[in-house]
């Protein structure tokens, strides 16, 4: 990673599989939510997960947020491993805090604003002499003010965005290191996202948060956060500096998601004809996840899976294609005869 | 005929003056849930002209009336929903006569609406897995509405036609046999789009038909949707919060905000030059996906809460322009000319007696010389 500091929290080749039986008195079968996934968050940095649903980003909030027990792997705070095996206790609550998608879900209707901040004050021994105070203080540094006047209202009297403001002000009353975003703004008013957006990135610089923003807007993953890690089918596929996995990105995933994204600016828009669908965790496809789909697959993707190649500075990306360090797709494709961008099947 | 007459007296002068080629012509249309003191009005006094062949867009944000819109044109509604005023009149083209045959769509007489629903304007729902039966097969649902719409069609025929119609929205015919549950959320509404273009119908509107999918899947089932369209030929309402994708989709945008269209220009105009704050101030939501990293900011505020619209313009509280005059009266909805075409915008800033802040006041030449100058990006003020 870019930064020489230790992370702040550190998920190290983590895999997460789900047993499920596929029919009834059938042998069970595993689902692969997750497989070998890495990534580091660093202080005062956001690190973005971006995938379609399937791709296991909501899957690696949970494992780093302790909610899943991990199938495999390494979670380490500020470079100590955590035992992951252990339950989890309130120190390791103390420092990742997380906050849940639906604001209208994750806030207990029956309680006010104040019990629902003074709680975890409380629980974590932060309520100090003041409850009323700290509570107004954590209210001001998720911008609902004047502090008084929401302090007494209950979830049904706030809208979207102040309810998700309050949740965020839970996940600070513990003086957290490291906030585990899981699609945040997305149950949000499109014109009150951007706040939320900007709350995050103001709580980045000012405190020092590491937070993951997981999500499935690559557009806002380019707003918000300093590094994006895109997953398919639970793997990692590429990761890098925001702006240059936007602008150059090396995964055909990455390509592939970048040109479906709405963008008005687009000249003309890219026909993409049908490109499948991403595949069953259950049976995933050998070798790399993305072959049947990919329009530069060579025989080498059906057999062996990619490991993560550098492609440039900080920027990785796990597609055979830069196993020899020849940078950009394209040129390969014109070596293996094919029209760039030509679907496969 | 109805008690709307009373209130929107001259019908007739309606239909004397039909906009040229509409499909659909809506005029003063408002809907409130509930009736009394604390009725909502989810759709206040909206005008809105369909044109044939053309995709309109209608954006909003939840609780802004767009889909409200919809369901009291099909005449949709679910109760305590009631249209308390306007008119819907939709122009026929069945029988390739030159002048359209005008329905009436608000017609107390069920019959009338019943004769065009689903055989010449057709809905597709947001919710695929709710809207679909999920007892019937895929198959079964298909030939359920050719046999009701259609009943001199042979049941072979409708087998055929089930498996053309599966076909046209890149499904293969073994999916006949299968159940809703079986299938993917995109095939889903693959299935809801084979279903509300069975009966070839003129006028296809559709609410919030891919925001619950990836967008991967979304864009095979909009560029799929294209081709129909231009196979086809019918026109299509287009309902969705994404400003983002209608701009690349639609011909037309009407923007709405608390059950009123605020704006309503072609696309391209809409997004380079917007005339109304809200619409400017939506258009600055979404970040870019290329060009420099800018600060953004969205709209201040939240969407307003209907049992307690803001007096005057009801964007008034989150606008960053509100004058005096916005806070009392209702703006009226002003044409404008210029070269991007012609819109209609609810904004007392663009009555003549006000300056328009710069960035609603984009000429051609320096809106195009904006895009120009960073090819990807819109410069955000």
């Amino acid at each position: 990673m870019s930064d020489d500091a230790t992370p702040v929290l550190e998920a190290v080749d983590m895999s997460k599989h789900y047993r499920v039986r596929t029919k009834r008195f059938a042998r069970s079968g595993v689902v692969r939510a997750a497989e070998g996934v890495s990534l580091a968050l660093h202080r005062g940095r956001v690190t973005a997960v971006v995938g379609e649903s399937g791709s296991g980003k909501s899957t690696v909030s949970r494992l780093l947020a302790r909610t899943a027990t991990p199938t495999a792997g390494e979670l380490r705070l500020d470079g100590a491993r955590v035992d992951t095996r252990r339950s989890v206790g309130r120190n390791y609550r103390a420092q990742v805090q997380l906050v849940l998608q639906d604001p209208f879900a994750s806030l207990n209707p029956v309680h006010d604003v104040r019990y629902i901040l003074s709680r975890p004050l409380k629980i974590h021994g932060y309520a100090g002499e003041d409850v009323e105070e700290s509570v107004k203080s954590l209210l001001r540094r998720v911008a609902l003010e004047p502090a008084d006047q929401f302090i007494d209202k209950y979830p049904h009297e706030l809208s979207g965005g102040q309810r998700q403001r309050v949740a965020i002000a839970r996940a600070l009353a513990v003086r957290p290191k490291v906030l585990l975003a899981d699609e945040p703004v997305s149950m949000l008013d499109v014109s009150i996202r951007l706040g939320v957006l900007n709350l995050l990135a103001d709580l980045r610089d000012r405190e020092g948060l590491a937070i993951l923003y997981v999500t499935h807007d690559i557009a806002s993953a380019r707003y918000l956060a300093d590094t994006i890690v895109v997953m398919y089918a639970g793997r990692i596929v590429e990761s890098g500096p925001a702006e240059r996995v936007t602008d150059e990105p090396s995964h055909p995933y990455t390509q592939l998601l970048l040109s479906a994204a709405p963008d008005p600016d687009a000249g003309v828009p890219v026909r993409l004809g049908d490109r499948g669908a991403p595949p069953s965790l259950v049976a995933p496809p050998s070798g790399c996840r993305f072959h049947p789909r990919c329009p530069f697959v060579m025989p080498i993707c059906r057999d062996q899976a990619p490991p993560m190649f550098p492609t440039a500075d900080a920027h990785q990306s796990a597609c055979w294609l830069h196993a020899d360090g020849v940078s950009g797709a394209d040129g390969h494709a014109h070596a293996l005869g094919r029209e760039t961008g030509a679907p496969m099947n | 005929m109805t008690n709307l007459e009373f209130i929107h007296a001259p019908r007739a002068a309606v239909n004397a003056a039909p906009v040229h080629d509409a499909v659909l012509d809506i005029r003063g249309l408002s809907v409130d849930y509930g009736i009394g003191p604390n009725a909502v009005h989810a759709v206040a006094n909206v005008d809105l002209t369909v044109r044939r062949g053309e995709v309109l867009g209608i954006a909003g944000e939840s609780g802004s009336g767009k889909s409200t819109l919809a369901y009291a044109v099909t005449r949709l509604l679910r109760d305590p929903g009631v249209i308390v005023a306007g008119d819907a009149t939709f122009y026929s083209r069945t029988d390739g006569s030159p002048t359209p045959r005008a329905v009436d769509l608000l017609s107390d007489d069920k019959s009338v609406i019943r004769s065009v629903r689903w055989s010449e304007i057709a809905v597709v729902f947001q919710s695929a897995l709710h809207a679909l039966n999920p007892v019937f097969t895929v198959g079964k649902l298909l030939d359920d509405v050719l046999a009701a719409h259609l009943p001199q069609m042979s049941r072979q025929a409708r087998r055929d036609r089930a498996a053309e119609l599966l076909d046209m929205v890149g499904i293969t015919a073994d999916r006949l046999r299968s159940y809703p549950h079986e299938l993917s959320g995109g095939m889903r509404q693959r299935v809801m789009i084979a279903l509300s273009i069975a009966l070839n119908p003129q006028l296809l509107i559709m609410d919030e038909p891919t925001t619950a999918l990836d967008v991967v899947i979304q864009r095979e089932i909009l560029e799929q949707l294209m081709d129909l369209r231009d196979k086809l030929g019918f026109t299509v309402i287009f309902i969705t919060h994404d400003l983002s994708l209608l701009i690349e989709l639609a011909d037309t945008i009407a923007v709405m905000y608390a059950g009123e269209i605020v704006e309503r220009a072609p696309a391209k105009a809409l997004f380079r030059a917007p005339r109304h704050p809200y619409t400017y101030g939506l258009l600055n939501s979404f970040p870019a996906l290329h060009g420099p990293r800018i600060a953004m900011t969205g709209i201040k505020g939240s969407p307003p809460d209907l049992r307690h619209v803001p007096s005057g313009c009801p964007f008034h509280p989150r606008c960053a322009h509100a004058m005096p005059e916005c806070v009392v009266d209702h703006p009226p909805m002003l044409r404008l000319a210029d070269a991007f075409g012609t819109r209609d915008v609810s904004c007392w800033l663009h009555d003549s007696a006000h300056t328009v802040p710069a960035e609603l006041a984009l000429t051609h030449d320096a809106a195009s010389a904006r895009v120009g100058a960073t090819t990807t990006t819109e410069a955000q003020a």
